[in-house]
């Protein structure tokens, strides 16, 4: 294969992550993972807690908290060691956060409109002009069945829990990330409210972009259909399969997994 | 005025205090030191009467009976006041000359400031008076404001013109006897702005000073003195600054404003004094007394922006005596590096039915010290009196301090009184947050900044804010790693 096939094939991975290690004040957290994630398909990790589910989001998103030690991650072929957090947003990487935070003062309309336009000036482009991004924010709320009185309130603050979840996938409709990370986004959610939430980011799901679903149970999984499950343990994906993997998984419980992998 | 990013991201990279030019213009400059002969010499060279003159003197022994006073949160070398120069006027600085005549570096230094007096004559609807160290070098707009009867001129001009209202209302408020920099200020006060709203008249523009200390080893001292009459009301803006300097600068200015039956004054101000080098090397000491007085069914209302001076002691406040009157008080201070800031104010509500508001926003990063100092004081005979006071502080990085010292004395018990705190620090989780979203830290800080200050920022005037908004982004330049 010459350089020229190799990184052809490179570019038409969305995600492609090689024996990543990463640690946390020198804790170990991951310790050798290995994912390619292909633009149109949506993959699931699942695992017990303590796996390493969360760093492995916080580690894409480039958190300085987090120490790479060996491996690498990039995104379209593009590696990602030497990027901020906010460039790797700028190349297109959403995370949607397990925990969001408040920002008291600041509207989600005004966040979102900065978040925009910051994107826009590092791809060179001027700031969306007021009509382009009330018609946006119109649509994409509408198809996240938001109330518009929500978008003048401070930026989660006072939200409950299944809000800050919407907010997160509203901003993912905003933002229109090639590869979007959703950390935990059905915990604390009822039934309705993940069914809202889960049927948001299947209206998203396009063949040029790429999911990555976290989550502790198989629950989200029957409205966010994955191709791909992958069991994290111990900083490690033990185990891979299709979606009936997290059937089996709900089933059999992570017991199961942790004992495979002893054997 | 309106600012693009791109303008924001070249001061940013600047990060120097982007006012700290000295313009070499020729000046007047009296010897340094002070004694009655000075004081004398002052009032000469105003042209003052007679009864100026001795109310100056008076003051001035007042003034030397007294001490320092030392309570407030704040620590420096204090300045030796034999040491400083107590006029220092442009030479060529005429006020009967048209903006024409003036000395094309004044105009050059105005443009530097971002206050082109054609620009806002033009544009913005705003009156100007600039006091360049202690003398008011132009004021525009007169001509439209005597159509109305609104008087708006130096202080010096109104003691010759209108010497029956200076006499009536100079020291009604802030006596000389008021405090050690009150007293100063009142014996040696060299310029400033007068400003007299006749009954029942709206001003129909926002009425501005632009003060500006230029001379080396100089210190100002202006004397505003705003009197709203019956039925009446305005708006009027402040804004300051000095060029950078390694020596400490004072600043002692006495502000009072006097609002009478059912007239509202809104009094805003953005200060941005020289705040002192990252090492805490010079910058201004701003010792400032602003008082107001509301008369029956009258309003005054404070807003303020403090984002310089080395040192700040100011405690903008208002005697609520008439009936049913309603203060104000909004601020906003940021401290950064070195800077120490003691700043609040003080309701006192002696009539029936008052009513006051006060919500402080501090910002404290570097090795900076914010406190908020406030007092509501409720007489006996105040029936049902109101407060509502809310002190909210911002921590960035683990070497700066934030201190609240609320104090409350009612002695009516139909008083109702509610006071809320909170102290929060600028969260790594909360920048992260931002990052994830494409906005890079330094966006991210007057993001949340903004956000914090908002209650107080939607307070001021439109063109205000938005130069407030810009001025709280340069402040706290670099103030996260």
């Amino acid at each position: 294969m010459t350089d020229q096939e190799d990184k052809d094939i490179r570019n038409t991975t969305m995600l492609k992550i090689k024996d990543l290690h990463a640690s946390i004040e020198d804790k170990k957290i991951l310790k050798g993972i290995n994912l390619s994630v292909n633009p149109g398909e949506v993959h699931a990790i699942m695992g017990p807690n303590g796996s390493g589910k969360s760093t492995l989001a916080s580690v894409i998103a480039g958190k300085e908290d987090f120490e790479v030690k060996k491996g690498s991650i990039a995104l379209e072929g593009e590696d990602l060691e030497d990027l901020a957090p906010e460039e790797r947003a700028h190349n297109g990487i959403f995370l949607s956060f397990q925990y969001p935070v408040e920002i008291p003062g600041v509207t989600v309309t005004n966040f979102m409109k900065t978040a925009i336009n910051e994107s826009r000036k590092a791809q060179g482009l001027e700031d969306m002009p007021a009509n382009e991004m009330l018609k946006l924010i119109r649509e994409k709320s509408e198809m996240l069945e938001i109330d518009r009185k929500f978008l003048s309130r401070s930026l989660n603050e006072g939200f409950s829990g299944g809000e800050k979840k919407r907010n997160e996938i509203f901003q993912m409709a905003m933002m229109e990330p090639k590869l979007a990370i959703l950390d935990e986004t059905d915990s604390g959610l009822d039934i309705d409210a993940l069914r809202i939430v889960a049927n948001g980011v299947n209206k998203l799901r396009n063949k040029d972009n790429a999911i990555v679903v976290i989550t502790h149970y198989q629950r989200l999984l029957e409205y966010i259909v994955p191709d791909y499950v992958h069991v994290l343990h111990d900083g490690k994906i033990v185990k891979s399969g299709g979606k009936e993997l997290a059937l089996e998984l709900e089933e059999k419980g992570y017991d199961w997994i942790k004992q495979e992998v002893a054997v | 005025m309106a600012y693009t990013e791109e303008e924001l991201k070249k001061e940013l990279e600047t990060k120097e205090y982007e006012y700290g030019f000295y313009t070499d213009i020729e000046s007047d400059t009296f010897p340094k030191g002070l004694n009655a002969d000075i004081v004398r010499a002052i009032s000469k060279k105003k042209n003052e009467p007679e009864w100026m003159t001795e109310w100056r003197l008076e003051a001035f022994r007042v003034w030397e009976a007294m001490e320092e006073p030392e309570w407030a949160n704040v620590h420096y070398e204090k300045p030796d006041f034999q040491a400083i120069s107590y006029y220092s006027a442009p030479k060529q600085a005429d006020p009967n000359k048209t903006l024409d005549d003036v000395d094309p570096e004044l105009l050059e230094m105005y443009r530097k400031l971002g206050i082109s007096i054609d620009e806002q004559k033009r544009l913005q609807n705003v009156a100007v008076d600039i006091v360049v160290d202690s003398v008011s070098v132009a004021t525009t707009f007169q001509k439209t404001l005597e159509e109305k009867g609104i008087l708006f001129m130096p202080i010096s001009e109104a003691i010759q013109k209108h010497p029956d209202l200076v006499k009536k209302y100079i020291g009604s408020v802030v006596p000389r006897t008021d405090n050690f920099y009150a007293a100063l200020n009142s014996a040696v006060f060299t310029d400033g702005s007068f400003c007299y709203i006749p009954k029942g008249v709206k001003c129909p523009m926002e009425l501005s000073t632009y003060f500006r200390i230029n001379e080396g080893g100089t210190g100002q001292f202006e004397r505003t003195l705003v009197i709203a009459d019956e039925s009446s009301y305005v708006s009027y803006l402040e804004g300051c600054t000095a060029p950078s300097r390694d020596e400490n600068q004072l600043h002692a200015a006495v502000v009072e404003l006097i609002a009478l039956d059912d007239a509202e004054i809104k009094y805003s101000t953005v200060q941005n004094w020289f705040p002192g080098d990252s090492e805490g090397k010079g910058g201004v000491f701003n010792f400032v007394t602003k008082r107001g007085l509301c008369e029956k069914n009258s309003k005054i209302s404070w807003t303020q922006v403090e984002t310089g001076s080395a040192v700040t002691w100011k405690y903008p406040s208002c005697i609520l005596k008439g009936d049913n009157s309603v203060g104000e008080f909004y601020s906003i201070a940021v401290t950064n590096n070195f800077q120490q800031a003691d700043t609040g104010t003080k309701m006192v509500h002696l009539g029936n039915n008052t009513r006051s508001t006060i919500i402080s926003k501090g910002i404290s990063a570097g090795k900076s010290q914010n406190s908020y100092r406030g007092l509501v004081q409720v007489s006996s005979r105040a029936q049902n009196a109101r407060n509502f006071s809310q002190c909210d502080s911002l921590l960035m990085g683990n070497e700066c301090g934030a201190h609240t010292f609320p104090y409350i004395e009612t002695k009516n018990k139909s008083a109702q009184i509610e006071h809320e705190a909170t102290t929060s620090k600028i969260g790594e989780d909360q920048i992260f947050y931002c990052n994830q979203r494409g906005i890079d830290t330094e966006k991210a800080i007057a993001l949340i900044v903004n956000g914090f200050s908002k209650e107080v920022l939607n307070k001021l005037p439109m063109e205000f804010a938005v130069e407030a908004q810009k001025l709280l982004e340069i402040s706290l330049e670099g103030s996260v790693g």
